[in-house]
């Protein structure tokens, strides 16, 4: 099974790498493009049997090591 | 009394610190590898600072899973002092043992050179040799050093007295301009509640001779020598 782990910072929480980007585009001509936020995709190959156990380990690696809870938030696809 | 001085793969002031303890302050110091699982005999414990595993992932999140990070936590719950420097406190904010998170510096920049630093509380073993609003000037290197921390664990802080040191100008205020990467309330460095587990990202032991561009970081050292003979863990001759 394989799973896909989306890591963004919480929505409260500053991201210069994001703003920096934003205003690189900004210089670029691109005024429709409003704020960048950066975050962090993984592709997790898994050995299990069915896509239940799939998410479910996938939520435990993204909750104890992908992301800090923190400052920043996960979201979960099984393929 | 002997200086514990962890490694990780990817530290770089593991030397620096090492260095300062043995050399410059003559106490016994010794490397333990990130794969150990004991401290032995350590009476504090230095993370140094550096890359530890490339700061891949995120800095530190990595390094807080070494074997050896068992026996820091261990020993810090016992009420051993522990001192994170740079890569050190990020690792010690990934592991929990402080409480919050680093972010890219606010201009995205690596920062690097001396500053101000405010020492805020000498109630810690790490800074009680200092006096309460002595300004330090120690060197920063760091490309993550942007301290974060919500609301209401920030409040908490501030009421328990657990930020021990702040980023301040010429004139020991606490200004943004000041700040070199937009750490809230000006923080460079925190303590845990039990107060033996103190983080800065400001580099003391860069700082223990003159030749180096300054000597304000070797309070720091002997506050903890200090604080360890007031206990008595120091068998005198």
């Amino acid at each position: 099974m394989k799973a896909r782990v989306f890591v963004t910072l919480k929505p409260s929480v500053f991201d210069p790498q994001g703003r920096t980007i934003a205003e690189a585009l900004h210089s670029l001509g691109y005024d429709k493009v409003g704020d960048v936020r950066q975050g962090k995709y993984f592709e997790l190959d898994l050995e299990v049997p069915n896509a239940a156990a799939a998410e479910t380990l996938a939520k435990d690696v993204a909750d104890r090591v992908l992301a800090n809870p923190v400052i920043e938030s996960f979201r979960v696809e099984v393929a | 009394m002997t200086f514990a001085v962890v490694v990780f793969p990817g530290s770089n002031s593991d030397h620096d610190a090492l260095y300062a303890a043995e050399h410059v302050l003559g106490r016994p110091a010794k490397y333990v590898w990130h794969k150990d699982t004991s401290l032995g005999d350590a009476d504090v414990v230095v993370l140094p600072g550096g890359f530890s595993h490339g700061d891949y992932l995120r800095t530190g999140a990595i390094a807080r899973f070494s074997p050896i990070m068992s026996a820091v936590r261990t020993f810090a719950d016992r009420g051993g002092p522990v001192l994170g420097i740079c890569n050190g406190f990020q690792i010690l904010l990934e592991c929990g043992l402080l409480p919050g998170a680093m972010l890219r510096n606010r201009d995205v920049q690596f920062r690097c050179g001396f500053l101000g630093v405010r020492v805020e509380r000498t109630d810690t073993p790490f800074t009680n040799r200092c006096t309460v609003g002595q300004v330090l000037h120690l060197p920063i290197a760091h490309g993550e050093g942007n301290y974060y921390a919500d609301p209401d664990t920030l409040a908490s802080l501030e009421r328990g007295g657990q930020i021990i040191f702040r980023y301040v100008d010429d004139r020991g205020e606490a200004t943004d301009a000041a700040n070199p990467n937009g750490s809230v309330h000006n923080i460079a460095g925190i303590a845990n509640a039990g107060r033996n587990v103190v983080g800065l990202m400001p580099h003391p032991e860069r700082a223990c001779e003159k030749c180096l561009g300054g000597d304000d970081g070797l309070v720091i050292l002997q506050s903890v020598v200090h604080a360890l003979e007031e206990r008595g863990a120091v068998q005198r001759a």
